[in-house]
């Protein structure tokens, strides 16, 4: 019989992990920021129509940078997850703590047990209502979880752009203009080029919303944002 | 790709993917062995004891439709219900009424909501009027099995076609089959009734009152006619529902709008009798 070339394990995880850091750096950066009514997403992407933000759940959120095909599979698979929960019990039993456990294991069993491992890392944000905190949750290729508070950076540099948000922010949440003006300049110092709004995508969850609270700003809202 | 831990399924129906992973929480139950044996069980006792819904309509306006439903559930003989809610909102541009056996028909509109809801989300943009009017056809169609344990659920669904600009009407037949409707309809077991009053004074391009008065004075008629259907509880307060779906969107009338002109159609008919 063949012996197979012996690998130890610590040395296999960290060629994985070295992988996966590789391909999600390559992307752009997404910024989740809670500002005064909500949680704002902010990413730089050119496409209108292949999104890294979108809607998961009457008050939950989803980001997703690296490989586009992998963070789109965990999206679909989210909405599920979520709508089959609020189909079996109810609409409020649906929470962004449950859904962030469950990529958190899946992340985590194809990082172990798998040869090729996602080259993903994902926001799972829900907006707080009736006086509830908003949740960031950030979680990464290899299943690991982070709960955030204020503002949560994912995929590109950033290490950069969280480095130029903690300098900047103040700690308290500001208005969505100057939350938008904030991530925005995160965004363009550490791409080191002008963004103009054609090329971000930005949705938020405002708590003031009935029903479902997620909403994508067109570009003239943005605009409008912008010069107010 | 498989994810361990979180369902996994390709395409974007939330009741495919229900038939398949969670066969016991469809309509039919497909899946869920025996149920269809127990409810043989149930029918060899005589026909099944459960709460049925039952007058609903529609009607085109100039604005959209209107669509309205008495609140009453019969078992037998008895009321089960005084205050059932029939007509359902859907999603910004639909709304759908029920007759027929009340659970399975309010667990179809919640799944009916679910689906496209579900597939707004998945596909980053809604449903066609058309395609939604389609999906709930084939949700009737996979609901047949019940039927001949005697559980019908019989929808009408209304939408608002956005792409052009008229709200429309759709009513189905136990197979799933789908029938669109160019003016009005109304189902249940005071359909007919309802009908007989909105053939006499339906017209085109009605204003919103007019075709509010004309679905309450049908429901009124339906309800004096048919011993299923339910008129205003004038000592409870209880009075019909209705919503208009317009290009605005889908809006509940007020209890007290719909209040207001049964007063004046009950003061008009008194008068009538002196």
């Amino acid at each position: 019989m063949p012996m197979p070339y012996y690998v130890s394990p610590e040395q296999m995880m960290q060629d994985k992990a070295e992988y996966a850091k590789k391909g999600i750096a390559k992307g752009r950066s997404i910024i989740a920021m809670e500002y005064a009514d909500g949680i704002l997403l902010t990413a730089d992407n050119p496409s209108a129509s292949l999104h890294k933000v979108s809607e998961i759940y009457d008050s939950i959120a989803f980001a997703g940078a690296g490989k586009y095909s992998e963070f789109e599979n965990l999206r679909k698979a989210g909405i599920r997850h979520a709508d089959l929960k609020g189909f079996m019990y109810s609409r409020e039993d649906v929470t962004g703590r449950s859904l962030a456990n469950g990529y958190s294991q899946s992340l985590g069993t194809i990082f172990s047990q798998e040869i090729k491992p996602l080259e993903v890392e994902i926001l799972v944000v829900q907006v707080g209502v009736n006086g509830h905190p908003n949740e960031i949750y950030r979680i990464s290729f290899d299943g690991s979880i982070i709960d955030e508070k204020n503002f949560a950076v994912i995929g590109g540099k950033a290490d950069a752009v969280q480095a130029v948000l903690k300098e900047k922010s103040s700690g308290q949440a500001p208005a969505l203009e100057s939350a938008l003006r904030l991530c925005i300049s995160a965004l363009e110092q550490t791409a080191n080029l002008i963004l103009p709004p054609e090329g971000l995508e930005v949705a938020v969850l405002d708590r003031n919303r009935a029903g479902r609270k997620f909403r994508r700003l067109p570009v003239d809202d943005i605009h409008r944002l912008l010069s107010a | 790709m498989k994810l361990p831990y979180l369902p996994n399924h390709d395409d974007s129906s939330f009741f495919d993917f229900l038939a398949k992973h969670h066969p016991g929480l469809t309509l039919s139950g497909a899946g869920a062995t025996g149920r269809p044996a127990a409810l043989d069980q149930a029918r060899a006792g005589g026909p099944m004891a459960v709460p049925h819904a039952t007058t609903v309509l529609a009607i085109k306006y100039r604005d959209g439709v209107v669509i309205a439903g008495d609140r009453r559930a019969t078992e037998g003989f008895q009321i089960a219900d005084r205050r059932i809610e029939k007509v359902f909102k859907i999603d910004q541009w639909s709304a759908m009424a029920i007759a027929g056996a009340a659970g399975p028909c309010i667990e179809m509109a919640k799944l009916f909501q679910t689906e496209l809801e579900h597939y707004e989300k998945l596909e980053g943009m809604p449903l066609s009027c058309e395609g939604k009017a389609n999906k709930l056809g084939q949700m009737v169609k996979a609901n047949l099995p019940m039927v001949f344990h005697g559980l019908v659920v019989m929808p009408l669904y209304v939408g608002y076609d956005v792409k052009r600009a008229e709200g429309r009407i759709f009513k189905y037949d136990i197979t799933g089959g789908r029938y669109e409707e160019s003016d009005y309809h109304a189902i249940g077991s005071g359909g007919k009734d309802a009908r007989n009053t909105m053939r006499e004074h339906f017209q085109k391009n009605l204003s919103e009152p007019d075709a509010l008065k004309l679905a309450l004075t049908s429901l009124y008629n339906a309800a004096d006619d048919d011993v299923g259907t339910g008129g205003p509880d004038l000592v409870r307060g209880i009075y019909p529902t209705a919503k208009f779906v317009t290009g605005q969107g889908i809006a509940d009338v007020p209890d007290e709008k719909i209040r207001s002109v049964y007063d004046a159609m009950i003061a008009a008919r008194r008068s009538r009798e002196t």
